[in-house]
């Protein structure tokens, strides 16, 4: 684990002296390999056929697309469908959904840092226990306590909001951000925190000027990981969420199925917008998304 | 990413009687009590609720072991039981060829893979939800890229499952073995190239060996993840044909917000919790995983 969370993927740190100079034995990542050229060419169309076909058929009249099949492209391309879904709701269904991950991420962060402050540097009974809780709740399937969370959220009054999307989904995405902020945790030296101590810094100024700052990397993993589980959230919306009201993006695509019926076309419309911010993420931070993907690996 | 650190596992050297920065177990307290509320109380409370009658309104009744009796003798439970195994295993073994291969591949730092693997990642910007819906819509029998009833058959509903979980996560654990095989050393295998071995030898002796870890972290997030292939069955099967695709979450979904047979419901999500904590403890066991602190580190 290191406290460099953020690799640059693309970017060669460990290959010296890129251009082989004259060099007979490239290193094996350099060289062609037609066995993965072949193997790579199928799943590029396994990915990207798909996708295509959701796009085209987004862009496909409602009449025609019926009995077609979903590989042709449309014969007079459309934006209605676009059309029908942002008048159903869509944008709304956005909103709380960014409403939900900010929350998340919000909740995650100010709880998570702080307890793995203590359980990297602190070393009694107490710190350890608190860590295996987090450790023993990566193996809890949020899917296993929706019934009893279900009695609570309606005993709490908060039946039918956002908040009773947000807490439970913060709460579920503790334990991976806890492991992920420990492993990093771990990189800061003693000797840092000595050289903290020696200028007479309490444990508070050691966490906001020494943790905080150094597990920058950690941090922005767990943000784009947190972000992700409130993104892709759809058990807990879909149980203690009734109304329009605090409906989030995954139940509103699942609702259209049964809404738009046999409107394929506008399902799929629905699909890709959902899609668009997200993948607006990527392209203008591609690095950091994927390099802190690479973090909830372990690294 | 890189300067892997076997070297900085010992750190803080144990027995280090250091003082600096080791901040007080309470900081740990609003995390430990918002964990304990949300995710530890509602397991605990499935468990009192699996020996009760409740159909989400009043209170609930104690009735004793009845819940458990129905479950032990119920011919569902062993299908269900039999299928979301078979899913995880058959899953995990999609899903980590084909991410093992693309992530080693994905590691060389030619161009054209660098763009290739930014295509390949696209599927993971897509919520569960969306590709559900996504895939739904192409295996329509009216409207989709293969024709007939693919999600009609037992096979066709089962592999349709796995082949949608697989297309969502296969370009994330693809960046976790990427980034795995960046950090070995690129001198082990001009070593192995003096020595003779050719790309395949090389692959087997040099690179399984040294991702070991990577496959550890990987396959434990494949395996708990298998379980939130929740929204996939809801949207793709709704456990259909029959009952042939109903994993345990979603049988649960069904006794519960369903047929309103909560007690019945808490049960299935108990036994849940029971048999996601053993194949978690199973695996740590197996893959070292719960030597957290150095294994993470080697990574």
């Amino acid at each position: 684990m290191s406290h460099d969370t953020l690799p640059r993927p693309v970017k060669t740190p460990d290959v010296p002296a890129g251009r082989p100079t004259g060099r007979r034995r490239r290193h094996w990542t350099q060289r062609a390999n037609p066995f993965a050229g072949v193997s790579t060419f199928i799943w590029l169309v396994v990915v990207i056929v798909p996708i295509y076909a959701m796009i085209s058929a987004s862009l496909t009249k409602q009449d025609e697309a019926l009995g077609n099949n979903a590989l042709k492209p449309p014969s007079d391309p459309t934006l209605d469908n676009y059309n029908t879904v942002l008048h159903n709701g869509f944008g709304h269904f956005l909103w709380n959904t960014i409403v939900v991950a900010a929350a998340v991420v919000a909740i995650v962060l100010v709880l998570c840092v702080p307890l793995s402050y203590v359980a990297v540097r602190t070393r009694n009974i107490w710190a350890s226990s608190a860590f295996r809780m987090f450790l023993m709740g990566v193996a809890i399937p949020a899917q296993a306590v929706v019934v009893p969370l279900y009695l609570m959220i309606a005993k709490l009054n908060l039946y039918d909001s956002l908040l009773a999307i947000i807490l439970p989904t913060a709460a579920f995405a503790m334990p991976v951000s806890v492991l992920i902020l420990t492993g990093t945790l771990r990189d800061i030296s003693e000797e840092m925190y000595e050289a903290m101590a020696l200028d007479g810094a309490s444990t508070t100024r050691m966490l906001f000027q020494l943790v905080i700052p150094m597990t920058k990397g950690g941090i922005s993993t767990v943000v784009i990981y947190s972000a992700l589980q409130a993104w892709n959230g759809f058990l807990f919306p879909l149980i203690f969420t009734q109304s329009d009201g605090p409906r989030v993006l995954t139940l509103g695509l699942f609702n259209y199925v049964s809404q738009f019926g046999v409107n394929i076309p506008a399902l799929l419309a629905s699909v890709v917008l959902s899609g668009i911010p997200i993948f607006a993420v990527y392209l203008v931070a591609r690095r950091a998304l994927v390099g802190g993907l690479m973090g909830v690996g372990g690294k | 990413m890189k300067g892997g650190s076997r070297v900085d596992a010992g750190r803080p050297p144990r027995g280090s009687q250091a003082k600096a920065g080791r901040p007080h177990a309470a900081l740990a307290l609003p995390a430990v009590l918002f964990f304990a509320f949300f995710a530890i109380a509602p397991m605990v409370l499935a468990f009192y609720l699996s020996f009760t009658k409740w159909n989400g309104l009043g209170d609930p009744e104690p009735v004793g072991f009845a819940n458990w009796q129905k479950l032990l003798t119920d011919d569902r439970l062993a299908q269900s039981l039999t299928v979301t195994v078979l899913l995880t295993v058959v899953s995990w073994v999609f899903q980590t060829v084909i991410s093992l291969l693309l992530g080693v591949w994905a590691a060389g730092r030619q161009k054209n893979r660098a763009i290739l693997s930014a295509i390949f990642f696209v599927p993971f910007l897509l919520s569960s939800t969306a590709i559900s819906l996504l895939f739904y819509a192409l295996l329509d029998p009216n409207f989709g890229i293969i024709r007939g009833d693919t999600l009609g058959s037992t096979n066709g509903a089962f592999l349709a499952i796995v082949f949608v979980g697989g297309w969502q996560f296969i370009p994330f654990h693809t960046l976790i073995y990427q980034g795995g095989a960046r950090q070995i050393p690129e001198v082990l295998y001009q070593a192995a190239a003096i020595d003779g071995a050719g790309r395949v030898r090389q692959f087997f002796s040099i690179t399984l060996p040294q991702l070991r870890n990577t496959v550890a972290t990987s396959s434990v997030l494949m395996v708990v993840g298998s379980l939130t292939y929740f929204e996939t069955v809801l949207i793709l099967t709704q456990g259909g044909p029959g009952t042939d695709t109903a994993i345990l979450p979603y049988l649960m979904y069904e006794a519960g917000f369903k047929s309103y047979d909560f007690g019945y419901a808490s049960a299935i999500a108990s036994f849940l919790v029971v048999a996601a904590t053993l194949l978690s403890l199973l695996m740590v066991k197996l893959s070292g995983f719960g030597a957290m602190r150095s294994t993470r580190e080697g990574m």
